[in-house]
């Protein structure tokens, strides 16, 4: 049961819109810098250009407390499975940005050592170019995410990746043999 | 710019080098004692705690034996050169003609040693052919410290292992990496860069 | 209400635990581990002999592998400036082994580097040490220039060393920033980014971007100073005293500051020289090697500025030393603006450096040498050589084989934090966890550095 069960209607309509608008006004990034890109976000997030005006002045460096993952710079292959696990960590609704030519798409290191773009290991929502992006960039990043958190679909499953934290979803609720049902307590 | 970093004409230096060393060695400072006073060069080539020593765009490079490697470190550590500043490996596979002195005969691989001393300040460099066949070399670590995670970042990439080294691992890639990436044999690993559409994610 | 899970964690957790192991390199259990390594991980740098005690007034007790912890510290973490992993052995809260497991950056700049040009090599490079870039590029260039036999015009040393010089200011303000923020002083991080971006903004002016300039190729620098640059500077240098002042009102004034850091992390000036530290973290110990002073290069044989020293070798010298260098850079960076010449920005030698763009319209031989330079590249005379500046966290070199083609067949980078991050046993035995955060950020390693 979810919210998608409910039948649509001005109601919920609204409802639907103030829960994105609190979602899109409260990111919380996760603290997920590899390389120079993680000094120009960390350039952003300082007094200059000021992410707290946005809402994500608090970057968690716990990823289960984290709705973003900026993922700033390049990733090696070692640290592939990392981000993966960090990734997985994440408790949904969860995005990702992959801020930099380097984790979009390889960038200019065309070699054994780096995954061609982080969209190989975890879904990305928005792709900030440059090398590395200026703090400009990143907020016009991070305002198309909240465009699309704001215009987009409130709630999606992403079966095909896992949908984060590693839980199956069955097709019907798992009773373990021998539990107390609700009907005999 | 000043040549030598150390700041001494290659006279001085090999001069300096042939009165320091024959304290250590008397057969080696009179042969190098007798090689720089020799204009130009030399029938007998200069040597330097037991190694060939050429100058190449005018820093110093000593050739020793894979044999005579570790005791040459020895002897120069002695001799003032407090700090090893880095070790690294080349892959001459596509480059097996290249400048050596006479006598050192050319192998794949070269163990290329930057020492430093602080007072007076001055480098060296020893250059160590090792062969393919057998890829080895005494670990230094022994007598410099910081040595430790250069030679397994040489194990790690040109595959030469050093004995003696406390823990010979991987360093850079991970564990169940199979090859060693900066050879000159392996791939650089481009992947064919093409378009594609994104996956959409909702 | 059912409240079981439905998820098997055995599976996932083990699975996610099996692809991040990294098997050999981790710090493993004492009964695992060979008597050599165990010496490193516990920091035994100059090995005594049998006889003599190994914990002199340090942690007394070693137990069983039952009685201590290992704790993995990282890779993602926001205390250790990029991806850094460093695995601990823990009797309570006191560390006894410690064991930095890198290579999570690593991105094959080396053998990158033997398919660019060697104009093109200084893109690479600068993204090395990214927090100071221009080092990478300067000793790069002078290794290719050493290789060509060329010397670049005055004007060109000058501006390599001024641009050189404003970014060890740069690189040494976020070193307070994150250092601050390690250690619990948030604010401090947006402080030293208010200066940070003062300099940014002329990096930006005369190199075009904030970050990874390439802007010092070999051949000179890539582009003249704008007019008006003597007012930025002058600008900068102005506002600057002020702020570091505060910033000693806030750490050097501080006994909290003070008490988290002196005494913590201390290693001796022959453990240091032979873990092969550079930079502040060497002359911590006492030891005073720069390479502006001991190996001169550029024009530094023409200024005057101290090297600074510390005493101790603990955590507040090094922060001591890279405050006061900020101070000996602003005092370099008003000698060279004194001193500017006027003349090239870069040797005019067109089979070497690119025309000027203007120049191509008229010239068809500037046209001609524009188009080899950028198809085929300028070929370097067979060769190899080592080359080494002082950059904000030691010596940094490039050892370059040139086989007389356009590209270079072997390019080793020297970078300074990969012997740096060698000390971490050294510096954290005997403290506790929260010191270990001290000394990580004390060294000032850059990850880009370390990995290549």
């Amino acid at each position: 049961m979810g919210l998608e069960d409910l039948n649509h209607n001005f109601l919920t309509g609204a409802l639907e819109d103030v829960v994105k608008w609190a979602r899109y006004r409260s990111i919380w990034p996760a603290t997920f810098g590899l390389a120079c890109c993680a000094i120009e976000m960390m350039g952003t997030g300082a007094a200059n250009f000021d992410l707290a005006r946005f809402g994500m002045e608090v970057w968690r460096a716990s990823p289960r407390q984290a709705d973003l993952m900026i993922v700033a710079g390049r990733v090696s292959q070692k640290m592939a499975p990392v981000l993966r696990q960090v990734y997985d960590q994440m408790m949904e609704p969860k995005w990702v940005i992959s801020m930099g030519v380097c984790a979009s798409t390889g960038g200019m290191f065309n070699n054994y050592a780096i995954v061609q773009g982080v969209d190989q290991i975890v879904p990305v929502d928005v792709y900030a170019p440059g090398c590395p992006p200026g703090p400009e960039t990143l907020i016009n990043a991070i305002l198309t995410l909240h465009n699309k958190i704001r215009t987009g679909e409130i709630t999606r499953r992403r079966e095909a990746t896992g949908a984060g934290a590693g839980v199956q979803l069955d097709a019907e609720p798992f009773v373990p043999a021998g539990a107390p049902t609700q009907a005999q307590r | 710019m000043t040549d030598a970093p150390g700041g001494a004409a290659p006279n001085d230096a090999a001069g300096a080098g042939a009165a320091e060393v024959g304290a250590a060695e008397a057969a080696g400072a009179a042969e190098a004692a007798g090689a720089a006073e020799a204009a130009g060069a030399a029938e007998s080539p200069e040597r330097r705690a037991g190694a060939l020593l050429t100058r190449s765009r005018g820093q110093e490079v000593l050739h020793p034996a894979r044999d005579a490697y570790h005791a040459t470190v020895e002897e120069l550590h002695a001799d003032g050169f407090v700090m090893c500043t880095d070790v690294t490996a080349v892959d001459y596979l596509l480059r097996p003609a290249r400048d050596l002195p006479e006598g050192i005969a050319p192998e794949r691989f070269e163990v290329v040693v930057n020492l430093l001393s602080l007072d007076p300040p001055r480098r060296v460099r020893l250059r160590v052919q090792v062969p393919e066949a057998d890829p080895r070399l005494p670990t230094i670590w022994d007598v410099y410290a910081g040595a430790d995670f250069y030679e397994r970042e040489v194990y790690d990439l040109m595959g030469i292992v050093f004995d003696g080294h406390p823990d010979m691992t991987r360093i850079m890639m991970p564990e169940d990496w199979e090859g060693h990436p900066l050879r000159k044999d392996y791939p650089v690993g481009q992947v064919p860069v093409r378009f594609k559409a994104a996956p959409p994610t909702r | 209400m059912s409240y079981t899970s439905r998820v098997d964690a055995a599976d996932t957790s083990r699975v996610a635990a099996a692809e991040t192991s990294e098997g050999g390199q981790e710090l493993q259990p004492r009964s695992r581990t060979g008597d050599a390594l165990l010496g490193v991980e516990r920091g035994a740098v100059l090995r005594l002999p049998e006889g003599a005690a190994l914990d002199t007034g340090d942690v007394s007790v070693e137990d069983l592998d039952n009685e201590t912890m290992i704790i993995n510290l990282g890779p993602q973490h926001p205390s250790t400036h990029g991806v850094l992993r460093v695995m601990l052995e823990l009797k309570g809260e006191t560390v006894l082994r410690t064991k930095p497991v890198i290579g999570y950056l690593h991105t094959g700049m080396e053998k990158t580097a033997e398919d660019l040009m060697y104009a093109q090599g200084s893109t690479n490079v600068t993204r090395m040490d990214y927090l100071a870039p221009f080092f990478n590029e300067c000793a790069y260039s002078m290794a290719v220039e050493k290789l060509l036999g060329i010397e670049v015009p005055d004007r060109a040393q000058w501006i390599r060393m001024l641009m050189m010089e404003l970014n060890r200011m740069s690189s040494h303000v976020l070193f307070l920033a994150t250092n601050g923020l390690d250690m619990g002083a948030t604010s401090m991080m947006i402080y030293g980014w208010r200066e940070r971006e003062l300099l940014l903004a002329f990096f930006e002016r005369v190199t075009g971007l904030r970050m990874n300039h390439n802007y010092i190729r070999p051949g000179g620098v890539a582009a003249d100073l704008p007019d008006g640059w003597r007012d930025d500077v002058t600008d900068i240098l102005e506002v600057l005293p002020g702020r570091l002042d505060e910033y000693d009102d806030l750490f050097t004034n501080q006994t909290v500051w003070r008490q988290r850091s002196e005494g913590v992390g201390v290693i001796t000036p022959e453990q240091a020289i032979s873990l092969s530290l550079t930079g502040p973290n060497l002359r911590s110990t006492g030891v005073a090697y720069d390479l502006r002073a001991d190996f001169p290069y550029l024009k530094y044989d023409e200024v005057e500025f101290d090297v600074i020293t510390g005493t101790v070798g603990d955590v507040f010298d090094r922060y001591a030393i890279r405050i006061s260098e900020i101070r000996e850079s602003m005092k370099i960076v008003e000698q060279i603006l004194e001193k500017m010449p006027k003349g090239d920005y870069r040797v005019q030698d067109s089979k070497i450096t690119p025309p000027p763009r203007a120049r191509i319209d008229e010239s068809m031989e500037a046209l001609i040498h524009h188009f080899k330079l950028f198809t085929e590249g300028f070929a370097v005379p067979p060769g190899e050589v080592y080359v080494s500046v002082e950059s904000p966290r030691g010596e940094t070199g490039c050892y370059l084989v040139s086989d007389g083609t356009a590209r270079p067949y072997r390019m080793h980078w020297r970078g300074p934090s990969f012997a740096n991050l060698q000390a971490l046993p050294v510096m954290m035995r005997g403290g506790f966890v929260a010191d270990g955060i001290a000394v990580i950020s004390s060294l000032d390693p850059v990850l880009g550095d370390v990995d290549r």
